[in-house]
């Protein structure tokens, strides 16, 4: 087994913007296992989607290095795929073209069009959207618009998929309906998934290791909490299921005994 | 224009006023009614109300102008009335396209005339200011070595530029198309570029994530999310051409509405000239027109979070 497959090394990330310079992250050294899925906690404004931009290569670190596949992370690739927080669906193409976009890009060298097609149509199915393929993204609902994001990620067959908060922006149920899909459609794919979150629930229901992040500036890894509920996972079972309440305390000690966010801790 | 705008956005809030006063005293009287056939009268008022409310306010607006015309036209004996320009107007349309010689033609020809050279000026300055648009907007260096000069020439009048035409091309009738070429090439340049500057970062990460190429990523992402910003862009453009051309054609001469207008001025045909304003006027209200559908049709709802 790989046990290196994402491996983070003394990273920092310093942004130098005009009102001097800003030291977002401090020594993070992590990784994670092919097939793992690990989630990113931690209050708003502490580097968790910087994290996360960094292994998907839209940012370069100020120093330390980042490795994939042992390969160096050197700039954005259809192998490290991200599930955008605002789906960032292109709003003149419809669904089935949103996912072929980037179907297209991985695939055209070694397949044929009718398996591009196909892969297309798989990917929709995948998400259960094959019956809104014709459709543009503002004629379809947030929880759609956010399946969709899954199925272009999901459709270029990346080694890492990269979700950026990516329920945030829907409501408890939507959320709650997509969260259980994800977890069908990774056991599914096997993928090796790393997610922001700072749903506390959403983070325990679906990972297997959950990273915890101090507050910023110069945030850095808190804490790390192995998850080990058996899979498949049911939210309803485990409601009542007393390691899961365990976890969830652990995580949300963590959040607002050790680590209170910022803006409170001054109030 | 923003007249017509405003008649056309005040539509709406007057329709749904008028539904609710409608269905209100169609419930008072048909009471006994079946309540399926209630909504069909009510209706039928409310369209009845919404037009009366579309429609008077210009009517109004062109009555006022048309009496002011009018008191200015009966205290000013050079002036002509309403009623004599509407006949001249209507023995001047009857026969649009005459021909008598180059200097005598009719005032179907003139208009044309003048929009064939707003279309050429306007065609040339989209080919050559759409993609310097898109250059400008895309590298930082270009935008640099641009602005300057943009900045400066903008604020010219296009006519300055007509004896640098003369010169070069030793004939009015190109003379008069560089200048339309050079009032309608900024908006359309700044535009563009401005639109491609503005493209959302999303769009240009899902690009960097999916390692599109470069020209995949100006077919699919910048050209349609820039496409609003451009036809903003042709709409200034179009109007400024058209403002400009009445003007370079009473210097250049030779057949076009902007020379029709000179000509009638030295005839002292007044009702002639403000016949030529009318047709000025609707013309270019036709063309902004045509280019606010377009937009229209090509403007997508952007994303939100």
């Amino acid at each position: 087994m790989d046990n290196k497959f994402i491996d983070i090394n003394a990273v920092e990330m310093v942004f130098e913007t005009k009102k001097g310079s800003f030291h977002a992250l401090r020594d993070i050294t992590l990784s994670v296992q092919k097939g793992e899925f690990v989630t990113l906690i931690g209050h708003s404004g502490c580097g968790k989607s910087t994290l996360l931009n960094l292994i998907a290569g839209l940012l370069q670190p100020s120093e330390g290095l980042l490795l994939c596949a042992n390969r160096e992370i050197a700039g954005p690739s259809p192998e490290r795929s991200v599930v955008f927080q605002n789906h960032s669906l292109l709003p003149w193409l419809t669904c089935y073209e949103n996912v072929f976009l980037g179907v297209e890009r991985v695939f055209s060298a070694t397949d044929s069009r009718t398996q591009l097609r196909e892969r297309t149509h798989a990917a929709l199915a995948l998400v259960g959207l094959s019956a809104a393929e014709a459709k543009r993204p503002n004629e379809i609902s947030g929880g759609m618009k956010q399946r969709v994001g899954i199925a272009r990620a999901l459709a270029m067959e990346p080694k890492v998929l990269l979700m950026d908060e990516p329920f945030g922006a829907l409501d408890a149920l939507t959320r709650a309906h997509l969260q259980d899909e994800l977890l069908k459609i990774v056991a599914k794919t096997e993928s090796t998934v790393v997610m922001v979150t700072h749903d506390v629930d959403e983070a325990v229901l679906l990972s297997d290791r959950i990273v915890m992040m101090t507050n910023g500036p110069a945030a850095t890894i808190g804490e790390i909490l192995d998850v080990k509920l058996a899979r498949p996972r049911e939210r309803v079972a485990l409601a009542q299921d007393a390691l899961y309440s365990q976890y969830r305390t652990t995580v949300l000690e963590f959040l607002y005994r050790k680590h209170v966010h910022p803006a409170k801790a001054a109030a | 224009m923003s007249i017509v705008m405003q008649a056309m956005s005040n539509e709406e809030p007057a329709a749904s006023t008028a539904a609710v006063v409608g269905s209100g005293s169609e419930a008072a009287v048909s009471a006994d009614n079946s309540p399926t056939a209630k909504p069909k009268p009510g209706r039928k008022k409310t369209g009845v109300a919404s037009m009366v409310m579309t429609v008077l306010p210009p009517l109004t607006g062109i009555a006022f102008l048309v009496l002011v015309w009018q008191i200015i036209a009966v205290k000013n004996s050079n002036f002509p009335t309403p009623l004599v320009t509407i006949l001249e107007a209507i023995k001047l349309f009857s026969d649009p396209f005459y021909r008598t010689g180059p200097n005598d033609q009719g005032i179907g020809w003139n208009v044309l005339a003048s929009l064939q050279r707003v279309a050429i000026g306007f065609g040339l300055a989209a080919l050559v200011g759409i993609p310097l648009g898109f250059l400008i907007g895309r590298v930082r260096f270009l935008s640099g070595m641009f602005g300057p000069i943009i900045s400066l020439l903008k604020p010219v009048s296009p006519l300055a530029w007509l004896p640098i035409g003369l010169l070069v091309f030793k004939s009015a009738n190109p003379a008069a198309i560089w200048s339309i070429f050079i009032c309608s090439i900024w908006p359309m340049v700044i535009n563009t570029a401005m639109g491609v500057q503005r493209v959302p970062q999303d769009y240009m990460n899902v690009a960097r994530v999916l390692n599109l190429s470069e020209w995949k990523i100006l077919t699919k992402i910048l050209f349609p999310s820039v496409l609003p910003y451009m036809l903003t862009g042709v709409r200034l453009s179009i109007g400024t051409a058209w403002l400009v051309i009445v003007a370079a054609e009473m210097l250049t001469g030779g057949v076009g509405i902007g020379f029709w207008v000179w000509d009638e001025w030295n005839n002292l045909n007044v009702p002639h000239i403000i016949i030529a304003i009318v047709v000025i006027g609707v013309v270019g209200l036709i063309l902004e027109q045509l280019l606010v559908w377009l937009a229209k049709a090509f403007t997508y709802e952007q994303v939100r979070n």
